[in-house]
């Protein structure tokens, strides 16, 4: 209790002197590297490592540290994570999570002790609408993927179409968001079990049906399960639209030759012709063996890229939250997507392209850039954000 | 809704049902003759699958690869049985439980540490991966053909193996006394053994032919360990028979309350509550099936121990 005691009041000490040379500045990142999210979380990891090398382990020019610790996609041990992060590690930024009930879990200690919680993936439609607080950042809102599917189904002309997705909240909301902005008829809207393996059932409905095209949100083993059991069901030649997530090189590399030609909707891609984009795929093709990014690993990358710029900005003021909440809702670093703003609920207004899953010049399948869909889109829910 | 429909959702039914059994029947096996709870079942699944699904990619061939997945799985087992297994023959239901659950664990961190996190890709045989005109408006995956018959073969195999031989007698004396079969002179240890193999075997061989039409990632056995369970104790713990007929009423349940209930909700419910209903209903069909046939008939539909 004693050397507690001391060490705390030299800290106090330290602190009075000003002596931010000799403290790092703290980065609480919660890896999602074992459990449910594991292949998306380690995605996430590789994206920070690169940040944190290509800035040689600094933020704004300052020395920093980063603690990472998994937490098993358990929202649970998440929280303690949070806790301790706060407590005994004293952190200045978060991030880390991938799923959306993580962030829901850990975000509301976070935003007590004023610690900016950068998101690298989720954007929960909580935070972007009435529970919107200034100290959360997000990368996307879930539903913009599932409204610029929408817009490209009107573009393809579409009329009658199939939507199917998991009978969860979740899986609703993306069906939601999908037909925001999709204009034409739904034939059928079809919600599976959680977790469902064999799609034999809801395949042999949609043979039925005759769409012009199904949407599907089924994330992870789901997605995989359903595309190669439809195209094996010998509907190859109805086209299929998803969210990124459903259709990105993780999943391509588990489902292979059947994912050709699916049509999938983000708001970056690994061709996008920016330099700042390109130095980020080369460098990390380089060092993950050839391996193309996911968006998980890309936004990752800017999460910490974000912060760096923001300890720039808000000149080194590390120690005032609203400096550097002030300086983050102002994104001056290149982002891998280009440009882009914050709204109000610190939500990005951002473009979201189309993108179709074909062969690279080595054989390899990925994803191909093939326009843009939705230019300076906003999210729907910012109107409810009172801040 | 018409009769071409009907006849898909059926086959699919089937199909599913057909795997269910693969799977089954090893579980079943195990369970009513050793009286052991082996819930790493579906970790050997698993390991099918991820074998296969790699033997596959690089040495193109089909049959080799699921042979080849059976082999090895079964070699696994035979490790995990004589390190692990043998060990809690004697010991009760909890202890095999949580030994079996951290064998769950050690499996998939196992796989993580080989294969790495992400899902891998299972090819389906390019002779198989079309459909097959089977009348003339009903084009269906000749994949799913051959899991059905698949299924058939292994069927028939089992009921030839326990009811025609002298180890199926040796097995069944085991499953339905096991006390009086030692009596007998059965050297028990040994059947166990082969049993365990067996079960193997089958669940490697349901791995191996899922892979290609389904994801082969971390945790595939845990989600189909659930079904299995459900087969088995529908079936009657024990009975190979029981598991065949259960794992197919299963399959056509879970299939028709998925394909026929929502569509025949919307025709009478708002559709709103249809759409929240149809799917939460097809979920639980299956349990309920569960619920209904323990209520009339606790040991199950064909009880071993009759």
């Amino acid at each position: 209790m004693f050397k507690l005691k001391n060490a705390a009041l030299a800290l106090a000490l330290c602190g009075a002197l000003g002596a931010q040379a000799a403290d790092p500045i703290k980065v609480g990142i919660a890896l999602d590297i074992s459990g449910p999210f594991a292949a998306a979380g380690a995605e996430a990891r590789d994206g920070f490592d690169l940040a944190i090398d290509k800035l040689g382990g600094k933020l704004g020019g300052q020395p920093a540290e980063f603690l990472k610790t998994d937490f098993a996609g358990n929202p649970e041990q998440a929280t303690q994570l949070v806790t301790r992060y706060l407590q005994r590690d004293k952190i200045t930024f978060f991030t880390g999570p991938i799923a959306s009930n993580s962030a829901l879990a850990v975000a509301p200690a976070l935003f007590a002790a004023k610690v900016p919680f950068i998101s690298s993936n989720p954007g929960p439609s909580q935070f972007a609408g009435k529970q919107c607080n200034p100290y959360f950042f997000g990368q996307y809102q879930n539903d913009t993927y599932d409204e610029a599917a929408g817009k490209l189904a009107n573009e393809k002309g579409y009329k009658n179409m199939v939507i199917i997705a998991p009978n969860y909240p979740a899986g609703k909301d993306h069906l939601n968001g999908f037909k925001r902005l999709y204009k034409g008829g739904l034939k059928d809207e079809i919600y599976t079990k959680v977790g469902q393996i064999d799609y034999a059932a809801e395949i042999a409905q949609i043979r039925a049906a005759k769409p012009d095209a199904v949407f599907f949100f089924l994330p992870g083993a789901m997605g995989i399960n359903f595309v190669k059991q439809f195209v094996g069901g010998g509907l190859k030649d109805v086209p299929l639209i998803a969210p990124g997530f459903s259709a990105d090189q993780d999943v391509i590399q588990a489902v292979g030759e059947p994912m050709l030609g699916l049509y999938n909707t983000a708001h970056w891609t690994h061709d996008l012709p920016l330099p700042a984009n390109a130095e980020f795929v080369s460098a990390f093709r380089k060092k993950y063996d050839g391996r193309y990014p996911t968006v998980y690993a890309a936004m990752a990358y800017d999460a910490i890229l974000a912060m760096d710029a923001a300890v720039r900005d808000a000149g080194g003021k590390t120690d005032s939250p609203e400096a550097l909440v002030k300086a983050l809702s102002t994104p001056t670093f290149k982002s891998v997507r280009g440009e882009f703003t914050y709204a109000r609920n610190h939500y990005p207004v951002q473009d979201y392209y189309l993108r179709v899953v074909e062969k690279d010049a080595d054989g390899k399948l990925t994803n191909k850039l093939v326009g843009k869909v939705l230019e300076k889109h906003q999210d729907a829910y910012v109107a409810e954000c009172a801040m | 809704m018409d009769a071409i429909f009907i006849i898909e959702q059926l086959l699919n039914g089937l199909g599913y049902g057909f795997m269910l059994f693969l799977l089954a029947a090893g579980l079943t096996l195990v369970f009513g003759i050793m009286d052991t709870m082996n819930l790493a079942h579906g970790s050997l699944f698993m390991a099918g699958a991820y074998i296969a699904a790699r033997v596959h990619e690089s040495s193109g061939s089909f049959v080799g690869a699921v042979l080849i997945a059976i082999l090895a799985t079964v070699l696994i087992a035979a490790v995990i049985e004589i390190l692990i297994i043998r060990r809690l023959y004697s010991r009760d239901h909890l202890a095999q439980v949580l030994a079996t659950f951290g064998i769950i664990l050690l499996a998939d961190d196992a796989v993580k540490a080989i294969w790495g996190p992400s899902p891998i890709m299972a090819p389906t045989p390019p002779a198989l991966a079309g459909p097959v005109q089977l009348l003339d408006a009903l084009p269906y995956p000749s994949y799913r053909l051959l899991m059905i018959a698949a299924g058939l073969l292994v069927a028939i195999g089992l009921y030839l193996l326990v009811n025609h031989t002298r180890v199926g007698m040796l097995v069944r004396a085991g499953a339905s006394n096991r006390a009086m079969a030692e009596f007998m002179g059965v050297r028990v240890g040994r059947v166990f053994s082969f049993v365990f193999a067996l079960g193997a075997a089958l669940a490697a061989l349901a791995g191996a032919l899922m892979g290609p039409i389904s994801a082969v990632q971390i945790g595939m056995g845990e989600a189909i360990l659930i079904p299995a369970l459900v087969v088995i104790v529908i079936g009657g713990i024990g009975s190979v028979r029981g598991a065949f007929v259960a794992a197919l009423i299963v399959g056509l349940v879970d299939t028709a309350g998925r394909a026929f209930l929502p569509p025949l909700l919307r025709a009478v419910l708002p559709p709103s509550l249809a759409a929240d209903l149809g799917p939460a209903m097809a979920g639980i069909a299956m349990y309920v099936l569960m619920a209904v046939i323990l209520t009339l008939k606790p040991a199950g539909l064909f009880p071993a121990r009759a």
